[in-house]
C-alpha cells in the first residue's frame, strides 16, 4: 500500500513576464541562477533536504527546459520507485479540457495524482524564490497547532510590508485576518506563498471551488478555508529573496559574490542540487583578471571579470572587460568586448569589439517598468554582431545582425526583439 | 552488444610514493574534476560496452566510494551494468589476485555467464579517449586472436615503465618485451586488449592450471608466436599516470588548450561522479593565471600554472605556483607552495612553505586537524 505523509506540489507553470526576454522562451523556474543553478533547484533541494520525496511539478508555459532539467529527478535524488518527481502538464479530458487557469485550479486538475499517494498533508510551493527552508519543521508546527492550513510567513520591515500580503495573527499564531498589499499595514508577517494543507481540507476546498473561474490560492482557497477552519502562520527567519523582477534577480545574484554572502552556497549543510551538464574545471588564462566573481564549471576566462556571476561553459575572450554582469551557461563573449551591467542569458554569442551598457540612461521605450536600472538584458540564443554599441535599459532577443543597429548603435532605451514570444 | 568490458583497477605502484598510501591508482583524481578510472569507464560507455567488470584489490575504499553508483557513466541498466569484483575466498581459491591474468581467471564465471562474443580489457590508470569499436573492427578484420592497443611514447625516460612492442608490416606483433632495461623502440603497449571471449576463457583456464598469473608475461609474450597477436596503434593523447612524474605532467598537460579542448569539449564527453559543489568563488586578493580551477574552490590568493581540484580554499596572501592540489584542501594564509602535489584533504597551516627543489616534485601530506588551527 502506498502512503506518503506529505507530498509537495510545485507550481512551475508561470511565465514570469517581469523577467522580460529572459523568460521569452523558458518558464521562470527554469531561469539560471547563481552560476550553475536554476531557480527551481532551490524548492526541489529544499524538498529532498526536508525529507519530502514526492513532488509534482506543474508545468504549462514553455516547459521544455524544465522537463529536460528535471528529467527523472536524479540530481535531487528524486528518482524513486514510489514517489519521486513527476511533471504534471495540463491534459485533455473527455469534457472540460482546459489549461491551468489559476494556481488552485492547476492543483485541482491533479487531484488524482495526489490521491494516488494517499497523503495526510500537501505542501504547495512556488518556483520563484531563492531560499533554504526546512519544510519538515513547518509541518511539525502545522501538526502541533492541529491546523487546517499553515501559511509560511517571513517578517519584513514594516515600511515594506505594503508590498506584500500580510497576515494578522493572535498570540497563538492563528491568523485572524489577511490584508493584500495594505496601505497601512497592521502586521509585518508577509506571506511567502508556501502552504501546508491537511489533505482532507484541501481536497474538500478544491472540489467545492471547482467551478470558480481562475481558482487561486490567495484569492479563493485561503479565504474559503479561513471562513471554515483554522489557518496558522509559520514564521520563517532566513534568507528569502523574490527573483521575480530583473532588478531583484540581478541583486540576488550579486549578493552571492560578497565576501561572506548572506545566502551561502558553500555550507556543507543543506546542499543545493542541480543537473550538472558540464563537469570539467574552468580555465583561467595567463592574461586574465578576476576580481570578485563566481564562475561555473568549464568556463574559460581570457579577459577581465569584475563583480560578476559567470555560468558554466562561458567563454570570455581576450581583452574583454565584464563588469557587474550575469552571464549564463554556454555564452561566448568575443574578444575586446566591454560588458557593463548586463544580464546575458544562455547560449548567446556576443561579437568582438562590442560595447554593452554605454551612453546615458534613457527609460525603455517599450517596457520601462521591466527594463530599467541601466541594465542590458539579452535573451537566450541571441547573437550580437561584432563592433556594435548597446545603450542602457535595452533588451535584445534573437539573432541580430549589423543591419539591426543603425550606425552600429542600439541607443539607450531601445529594443531588438526577433525571437521568442513578444511579451 | 558485441563486447563486454574488464577494467583492471587493482594495482599499486611504488612509483606513486605517498600518493598511493590511501587509494588505488585508478582512484587518483585527474584533470581537476575526474578520477583516473573515469576515462576507461567513459570510453566503455561511449563505445556502447554496457557490461563492465572492475577488478579491484589494492586499497579500494576510495575507488569503491567513487563507483558506489553506476549512473554517472550510464551503467545503471537492466541489460549489463557495472560490476565490482574484489578477490574473494571460495571453495577452491584462497588467494588474492596474484597478477592480472589471475584476476581475470578468478572471475571466469562472469565471462562464462556472459554471451557477448568479445571482451575489451583496459586498465584504470590511463588518461585517453578511444572508441573500442574501432579496435574491435580492426581485430575482426585482421582475424587476430588478441589485439593490443599500442602508442608511441615520446619521453625516453618513461619507456622503462612499459612493454615495448615490435611489429611486422601488417601490424602483427613480432616481439614484446616487458619493461626492458634497454628498449628496442618507442612503441609501447597501453594495456588495452581486445580478445574473443571464448579464447580468453580458454587461455585463462590454461594459465590457471599452469599457475601462471601475469597477462603480459604469461599470455602475450608466451603466446606471441603461437597466436595471432596484432597491434592497433592509437595516435591520439594517451598517458599513464602511474608514477609521480607522469601523474604531475598529465595534470599539467590539461593547461594546454588543445589537450583541454580534446577532453573537455570534443565529443564524446568524459563522465564522472557529480559532487554538487557550488561555482568557484574569487574573492578580493585572488590573482589566477594559467590555471584550472574546479567547482567548490574559494580563492583569496595568487595561483599560477596550477591545477586546483574540487573544494580548495586558498587563504589570503598565499602564492601557489606549478602545483597540483587534490580535492578538499585548506590552505592557510601567507602560505607559499611551489612544484608540489598536495594530497587530498590536507590542511596546510598558515605561513607554511613547501617547495620542490631543482624541478623535483614534492608531495605534501599534511594531516592537521582543520578545526583546531586558528
Amino acid at each position: 500500500m502506498i502512503k506518503k505523509e506529505m507530498i509537495a506540489m510545485l507550481l512551475a507553470g508561470g511565465q514570469g513576464s517581469r523577467l522580460g526576454v529572459l523568460t521569452s522562451s523558458i518558464a521562470k523556474p527554469a531561469v539560471a541562477f547563481g552560476g550553475k543553478y536554476r531557480i527551481i533547484d532551490f524548492p526541489l533541494s529544499n524538498c529532498i533536504n526536508s525529507g519530502v520525496d514526492t513532488v509534482g511539478v506543474l508545468t504549462q508555459y514553455q516547459p521544455l527546459r524544465l522537463n529536460t532539467h528535471i528529467g527523472i529527478g536524479i540530481p535531487w535524488d528524486l528518482d524513486r520507485n514510489v514517489g519521486g518527481v513527476s511533471i504534471l502538464p495540463p491534459y485533455e479530458k473527455s469534457k472540460n479540457s482546459e489549461w491551468y487557469t489559476g494556481t488552485a485550479n492547476a492543483i485541482y486538475q491533479n487531484l488524482k495524482y495526489m490521491e494516488y499517494y494517499n497523503p495526510e498533508y500537501v505542501l504547495i510551493l512556488g518556483g520563484d524564490h531563492i531560499y533554504k527552508m526546512d519544510y519538515e519543521s513547518m509541518l511539525d508546527f502545522h501538526k502541533q497547532k492541529k491546523a487546517d492550513v499553515t501559511l509560511a510567513t517571513i517578517p519584513v520591515p514594516i515600511e515594506e510590508a505594503s508590498r506584500f500580503g500580510v497576515a494578522i495573527t493572535d498570540a497563538e499564531k492563528r491568523i485572524l485576518e489577511f490584508e493584500e498589499k495594505p496601505a497601512q499595514p497592521r502586521s509585518n508577517l508577509a506571506s511567502m506563498g508556501i502552504y501546508i494543507f491537511t489533505w482532507k481540507v484541501l481536497k474538500e476546498a478544491l472540489i467545492e471551488l471547482s467551478d470558480q473561474k481562475g481558482c487561486d490560492f490567495g484569492k479563493h482557497v485561503i479565504p474559503y478555508c479561513h471562513e471554515r477552519g483554522s489557518i496558522y502562520a509559520y514564521e520563517y527567519n532566513g534568507y528569502w529573496k523574490d527573483v521575480g523582477t530583473l532588478q531583484s534577480y540581478w541583486e540576488s545574484n550579486m549578493e552571492l559574490i560578497d565576501l561572506i554572502p548572506e545566502f551561502n552556497l558553500y555550507e556543507e549543510f543543506w546542499k543545493i542540487y542541480t543537473k550538472s551538464e558540464v563537469i570539467p574545471p574552468q580555465y583561467i588564462s595567463e592574461d586574465s583578471v578576476i576580481e570578485r566573481a563566481i564562475i561555473g564549471e568549464g568556463a574559460e576566462i581570457y579577459g577581465q571579470v569584475y563583480n560578476s556571476v559567470i555560468g558554466p561553459g562561458v567563454v570570455i575572450g581576450e581583452n574583454c572587460v565584464v563588469r557587474d554582469s550575469i552571464i549564463m551557461k554556454g555564452t561566448v563573449i568575443g574578444e575586446n568586448t566591454v560588458v557593463n551591467k548586463a544580464i546575458i542569458a544562455e547560449n548567446c554569442y556576443i561579437g568582438t569589439n562590442c560595447e554593452l551598457g554605454v551612453f546615458d540612461e534613457v527609460p525603455n521605450s517599450w517596457k520601462p517598468d521591466i527594463y530599467n536600472n541601466g541594465m542590458v538584458t539579452i535573451g537566450e540564443n541571441s547573437i550580437v554582431p561584432d563592433r556594435v554599441k548597446i545603450g542602457k535599459n535595452t533588451a535584445i532577443s534573437g539573432g541580430t545582425t549589423i543591419d539591426d543597429y543603425p550606425r552600429g548603435i542600439l541607443a539607450s532605451g531601445e529594443n531588438i526583439i526577433k525571437a521568442g514570444d513578444r511579451v | 552488444m558485441r563486447a563486454l568490458g574488464i577494467i583492471l583497477a587493482g594495482g599499486n605502484s611504488g612509483r606513486m610514493h605517498e600518493l598511493s598510501n590511501k587509494r588505488a591508482i585508478a582512484a587518483m583524481p585527474v584533470a581537476g574534476s575526474y578520477r583516473a578510472i573515469d576515462f576507461a569507464l567513459s570510453n566503455m560507455s561511449n563505445s556502447h560496452v554496457q557490461k563492465v567488470a572492475v577488478l579491484t584489490q589494492y586499497n579500494s575504499r576510495s575507488l569503491n566510494e567513487h563507483l558506489s553508483s553506476s549512473k554517472w557513466w550510464d551503467f545503471g541498466r537492466k541489460q549489463g551494468g557495472l560490476f565490482v569484483f574484489p578477490p574473494t575466498i571460495t571453495n577452491d581459491n584462497g588467494f588474492w589476485y596474484r597478477g592480472t591474468a589471475d584476476a581475470i581467471a578468478q572471475n571466469l564465471t562472469f565471462l562464462r555467464n556472459s554471451h557477448e562474443p568479445y571482451v575489451v580489457i583496459a586498465s584504470g590508470d590511463c588518461v585517453y579517449k578511444l572508441d573500442y569499436n574501432k579496435v574491435l573492427e580492426y581485430h575482426i578484420e585482421k582475424k587476430a586472436d588478441i589485439t593490443v592497443v599500442t602508442t608511441e611514447v615520446t619521453n625516453p625516460d618513461e619507456l622503462d615503465r612499459f612493454g615495448i612492442v615490435e611489429t611486422a608490416e601488417d601490424g602483427r606483433i613480432t616481439n614484446l618485451q616487458e619493461k626492458p632495461l634497454i628498449p628496442s623502440g618507442s612503441l609501447i603497449s597501453t594495456g588495452i586488449y581486445v580478445i574473443r571471449r571464448r579464447q580468453l576463457i580458454e587461455l585463462m583456464e590454461q594459465a590457471a592450471e599452469e599457475e601462471r598469473f601475469d597477462f603480459v608475461k604469461d599470455i602475450l609474450i608466451r603466446y606471441k608466436d603461437a597466436k595471432q597477436i596484432y597491434s592497433y596503434k592509437m595516435d591520439t593523447y594517451w598517458s599513464n599516470i602511474a608514477s609521480v612524474e607522469s601523474y604531475y605532467r598529465t595534470n599539467m598537460d590539461f593547461l594546454d588548450k588543445n589537450i583541454r579542448n580534446y577532453f573537455y569539449k570534443e565529443y564524446p564527453d568524459v563522465y564522472s561522479k557529480i559532487d554538487d559543489l557550488p561555482p568557484a568563488k574569487y574573492n578580493p586578493g585572488a590573482v589566477v593565471k594559467n590555471s584550472l580551477v574546479s567547482s567548490g574552490c574559494i580563492i583569496n590568493g595568487v595561483v599560477e600554472n596550477s591545477v586546483l581540484f574540487k573544494k580548495i580554499f586558498v587563504g589570503n596572501n598565499c602564492t601557489i605556483k606549478n602545483c597540483v592540489i587534490l580535492n578538499d584542501v585548506h590552505i592557510g594564509d601567507n602560505t607559499y607552495l611551489e612544484n608540489c602535489i598536495i594530497e587530498s584533504r590536507d590542511t596546510i597551516r598558515p605561513n607554511s612553505k613547501y617547495v620542490g627543489e631543482d624541478g623535483k616534485i614534492k608531495i605534501v601530506v599534511q594531516k592537521d586537524d582543520r578545526f583546531s588551527i586558528g
